[in-house]
């Protein structure tokens, strides 16, 4: 996989400190299982978090609390199993963060027609923000959108090409409320990808005022 | 990623003593987290418990948790410790670091209400990450002093991310300025600290 687009820093320091919500913490999550340059600077980040576990003001335990979590060592531990799954075996295009929501194909998903040439998957993560599957038809653009908070894109399988620049398997945007853009299907494979937000997406002019109602977004 | 900026001279004569001042404590935690795998020495657990459970206490009042619950979880962070202390490599991480990162996520399941995502590779893959990390914990030294000398503006961004848990749209409310500030402020932070992490090579 040949990723040119990465997170901002900001991001991965979001996600190393836990604070990014929780659709956008999977999608970096998927990001990282294909991207070892974003892996480093995960770890670097997270190592902010452990020195400052270091330069913390200790706060004192109860006088008994050491004693009660001895007596739990010699527990049974058979409930630590990881949910992780072998990359052999998963489906194209999906990586092992996002087949444990999926449990399956891309081309399986039950797509939900939003409008000419796109169709939609919500993940009904719940929470601020949406989480969503978006596969869009080539040739196909989506509304000229802007962002009031952040959004994180995905691609999953499949290109396409915006303002910024061209977007292929295992790139990320990174985008926030000062990009103003609007991406199109550039080969004649669908692109499906995966998208993250921390607030409703807000579309511009005439086509965004037609589509935003229908696809609530 | 965004080239290194010149440190000053000042900053490495701190991080020279400090250094001096810790070697060994740092030296012993990670060695005593990898010897506690193979030993399983409950008179270990207990000194690492010692130094780390009041620290990890802190870290998740701090996130905003009832001081009960702080205290629970922070029992479950180091029971995880214990249980996981296998899965400790000390070339990825210092100890701190991986605590730090058993704490999170359990404070993430706990105010989610279900488990963390997680991105680590499975064990049968290898990582394709070739980096020599050897030495992090004394890369993660060297973070340390970097952190202390960081202007307000970046420390406190800082702060509110790792120590409060607030998103970046929620640090540019409580501090009235635009979500890009926020960003812009962690980016120069995390440039600097990056930095320091990169001196030794
Ligand atoms: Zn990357």
């Amino acid at each position: 996989m040949n990723i040119r687009h990465h997170f901002d820093d900001a991001t991965l320091m979001a996600y190393a400190s836990g604070s990014l919500p929780k659709g956008m913490a999977l999608l970096v999550a998927c990001h990282l299982h294909w991207c070892p340059e974003c892996r480093e600077r995960v770890r670097q980040a997270e190592a902010v978090g452990g020195a400052l576990l270091e330069q913390i003001e200790p706060q004192a335990m109860p006088d008994n609390a050491l004693q009660q979590l001895m007596a739990r060592l010699d527990d049974d531990m058979a409930a630590e199993v990881s949910s992780l799954v072998s990359p052999a075996l998963l489906p194209e295009g999906v990586p092992a963060p996002l087949h444990h929501y999926i449990r399956g194909s891309l081309d399986d998903l039950p797509w939900k027609r939003l409008g000419y040439g796109v169709h939609h998957v919500d993940l009904n993560l719940g929470g601020k923000g949406t989480t969503r599957l978006l596969k869009i038809a080539p040739g196909v653009s989506v509304p000229h959108h802007t962002h009031t908070g952040n959004e994180l894109t995905l691609i999953l399988r499949g290109s396409y090409s915006d303002e910024i620049g061209r977007f292929s398997a295992g790139d990320v945007a990174d985008l926030d409320g000062e990009v103003h853009h609007q991406p199109i299907v550039d080969t004649d494979q669908d692109c499906i990808c995966l998208i993250a937000t921390d607030s409703p997406l807000k579309f511009t002019g005439l086509m965004g005022r037609l589509v935003q109602p229908f696809i609530g977004m | 990623m965004q080239e290194d900026e010149p440190t000053g001279g000042d900053v490495n004569a701190v991080i020279q003593i400090a250094e001096e001042k810790k070697k060994q404590q740092r030296d012993s935690w990670s060695a005593r987290l990898t010897s506690l795998a193979e030993t399983r020495d409950k008179a270990e657990f207990a000194a690492i418990y010692g130094y780390f459970a009041p620290r990890v206490k802190s870290y998740i009042v701090r996130l905003g948790m009832p001081l009960a619950t702080a205290e629970e979880v922070a029992q479950e962070a180091m029971l995880s410790v214990w249980r996981k202390a296998h899965l400790f490599n000390s070339t990825k991480a210092s100890a701190s670091t991986w605590i730090f990162t058993l704490a999170r996520n359990l404070c993430i399941d706990r105010m989610r209400r279900e488990k963390a995502v997680e991105y680590e590779l499975p064990e049968e893959e290898p990582d394709p990450d070739q980096r020599d990390m050897a030495e992090h914990s004394v890369l993660e030294e060297r973070m340390q002093v970097a952190i202390a000398s960081l202007p307000e503006s970046q420390a406190q961004v800082l702060h509110l991310s790792y120590y409060e848990g607030k998103s970046h749209s929620e640090i540019a409310d409580q501090l009235g300025i635009p979500l890009g500030s926020v960003k812009s402020r962690l980016r120069l932070a995390f440039s600097k600290l990056k930095a320091h992490w990169g001196e030794e090579e």
